[in-house]
């Protein structure tokens, strides 16, 4: 569990944050936050089903789903047999 | 009462100087927008109304009157002078929708400078070839998007200053590099105004076509005339709304109404600087008692998807107008948000080219759910004929949207670029690049583009543009990029890729590539969907059909493909 929110938390960092200074953590708004733009999320729906080999379903996929590590971890567990 | 009254009434003896009179501008006197959207509000005993009611994602917020705003842009107006920026330097505004991008935009215009906005979530490789372009003097930015400049400054040795509004040196600045805190900065009281007129260049915003780079569209400051106009008689902005505008002014919709509109009227604007999310903007006009409201059919079509059970959370009562613009607004959407809110989003027509309204549907009109409406009183629109240019008399049948000619707020140039400029006029129209009919009640009613642009959540993409950048990306040897339809932003950027040899087609380099365009060009052109092909469709001398396989994504017939494969 620690393992998937570090994870996805670096490759938010390195993928998405543009101020260096900034610090996030897995509480974060990514979303309503206006780090991951609604175009953006599909990169980032597109690496979690590469990396955990899931496939998430355009429904379940919403901002709110996406707003923060934690809720995407959440919501990737649903998938992950 | 709404502003406009009778529409029937409006169209009968219609002349611009309506708005000249109401702004007090008589022909051949200075017009300065950056001045109308302050001071004048001022002189009118304003001083004291709220312009500007700012907040972000954490809820953070900060106020502004329109003494205020006047300050603020003298002060961000007379830095820029004193860094030697003058009449006509294009200085680029680089940011989120922080307040600085809206006062320094008003400050820009004040000392006679062309403001050059640009969506703070391009790439480096976009924003160079804008800046490049217009070879502009100076940059205004965050600290957060100063690393984009600094891979391209080498560049640019026209651009002269990189201003950073949010230094707060934890990092040492770099050459060209200069930070201006506003809140810092002692407060200017008297900045003299630069005596710009009519048509004095005001705004460069940057548009995207079918082929080549993308194209700065340069307006001038009589373009006043018709956003002042049209934001009276089209958002009906009266003495006591609460207006938001959910556009970015890196786009033209958040110049023309989301600062010179508004603060020309005198209205008190509200700004939310945070992504989107159904929730907060809900909870936002709760809060801000937000009474007009202006957004796009995308939003719209996201918030329908979040459900009306979100709605009734929130008290919206305070909403009394709402309109939409960027891409065709459907009738479901318009139907919709009448059951919802209570009233309809009215759609609304126009380019940046166009620099306000063209079409729309006007308050108090018979709606047709779907249609953009009529003609802006003083507009002279009709489709033509796409091989003749001649107007279609016949209702139903569709066509070129079509102008004619010299409304204030028409672009007066593509910078650099006049050979295409001229050839957006046919036998005496504005060729819009847009299809359309027009029914018997003189109803337009859109039905596509004429051209290969994909129109993403109501921003223009440039299939070249993705296409040049795809193959600057190791594994890419040919692409094609087109339109693929979405349910939420009508289009999205698809893209058929053939790969080098020793390059495997699986989803790990997809993601790559996706990222490659996402950083160097934007969000918006990143491919959503990449396809991988042996081998593209082409013409005999070489050149990809790209219409083939548009044609096949929209599940429309091919035609006789033998006819295809000739150079068209």
């Amino acid at each position: 569990m620690e393992e998937m929110k570090d994870v996805i938390l670096e490759y938010v960092i390195q993928e998405y944050l543009e101020d260096e200074d900034e610090e996030i953590t897995y509480d974060t708004p990514l979303i309503s936050g206006g780090i991951v733009d609604s175009f953006s999320m599909v990169s980032l729906k597109r690496f979690l089903e590469n990396k955990y080999n899931i496939s998430i379903p355009d429904d379940k996929a919403t901002p709110e789903a996406f707003d923060t590590v934690n809720k995407i971890v959440v919501l990737i567990k649903q998938f992950i047999n | 009462m709404s502003n406009i009254g009778s529409y029937d009434e409006r169209i009968k003896n219609f002349d611009w100087s309506i708005a000249e009179k109401e702004l007090g501008y008589n022909n051949g006197n200075v017009l300065n927008i950056g001045w109308y959207c302050s001071d004048r509000i001022c002189q009118l005993g304003k001083a004291d109304k709220m312009a500007l009611l700012w907040e972000d994602s954490t809820g953070r917020e900060k106020r502004y009157t329109y003494n205020d705003i006047r300050l603020a842009s003298n002060t961000i107006g007379t830095f820029l002078k004193d860094l030697g920026i003058g009449n006509e330097d294009r200085v680029c505004l680089f940011m989120d929708k922080i307040p600085e991008l809206y006062l320094g935009f008003v400050g820009i215009l004040k000392i006679g400078a062309i403001a050059q906005p640009l969506f703070s979530a391009f790439g480096d490789e976009s924003l160079y070839v804008r800046l490049h372009d217009a070879r502009t003097s100076a940059i205004i930015t965050q600290r957060k998007h100063v690393g984009k400049v600094r891979k391209i400054i080498d560049k640019m040795p026209y651009l002269k200053h990189i201003i950073v509004v949010d230094h707060d040196g934890r990092k040492p600045l770099k050459e060209r590099e200069i930070a201006f805190s506003l809140e810092e900065a002692e407060p200017v009281e008297h900045l003299e105004i630069f005596p710009t007129t009519a048509e004095s260049a005001s705004v460069l915003h940057y548009t995207s076509g079918t082929t080549g780079q993308p194209k700065g569209v340069k307006h001038v400051h009589y373009s006043l005339i018709a956003q002042y106009l049209s934001t009276r008689w089209v958002l009906d902005l009266q003495e006591d709304d609460i207006y938001w505008c959910t556009a970015d002014p890196g786009w033209v919709t958040g110049t023309s109404y989301g600062i010179i509109g508004p603060w020309s009227v005198g209205a008190t604007q509200c700004v939310q600087d945070a992504g989107f999310s159904a929730e907060a903007w809900y909870r936002f006009i709760e809060k801000r008692k937000v009474t007009v409201w202006y957004s796009a059919p995308t939003a719209i079509r996201s918030l329908m998807k979040a459900g009306e059970d979100l709605v009734r959370k929130f008290d919206l009562s305070s909403l009394r107008h709402l309109a939409s613009v960027g891409e065709p607004l459907n009738a479901e959407a318009v139907v919709w948000s009448e059951r919802v809110f209570g009233h309809p989003f009215l759609d609304t027509y126009w380019q940046t080219e166009t620099g306000s309204i063209m079409l729309t549907n006007f308050p108090g009109m018979k709606i047709k759910p779907g249609s953009m409406g009529k003609p802006f009183p003083g507009i002279k629109a009709t489709v033509v004929d796409a091989k003749t240019y001649e107007p279609i008399t016949e209702p139903g049948r569709v066509g070129l949207i079509a102008f004619r000619p010299g409304w204030p707020s028409m672009m007066r140039a593509y910078w650099n670029n006049e050979a295409t400029y001229q050839g957006k006029f046919k036998n005496g129209w504005y060729l819009s690049g847009d299809r359309s009919s027009i029914d018997r009640d003189g109803y337009f009613w859109f039905t596509g583009r004429d051209d290969d642009v994909i129109n993403t959540g109501g921003h223009l993409v440039s299939p070249f543009e993705v296409e040049s950048a795809l193959l600057e990306h190791e594994a890419v040897a040919e692409s094609a990029v087109v339109a693929k339809p979405d349910e939420v932003n009508m289009e999205v950027v698809k893209a058929f890729v053939a790969l080098k040899p020793g390059f495997e087609p699986d989803a790990d380099l997809e993601l790559r590539i996706m990222n490659f365009i996402r950083k160097k060009l934007s969000p918006l052109a990143m491919p959503q969907e990449i396809e991988y092909v042996d081998s593209l469709p082409k013409t005999r001398s070489g050149k990809i059909m790209r219409r083939l396989l548009h044609a096949k994504e929209w599940g429309e017939e091919v035609g006789d493909t033998s006819t295809l494969e000739d150079d068209e």
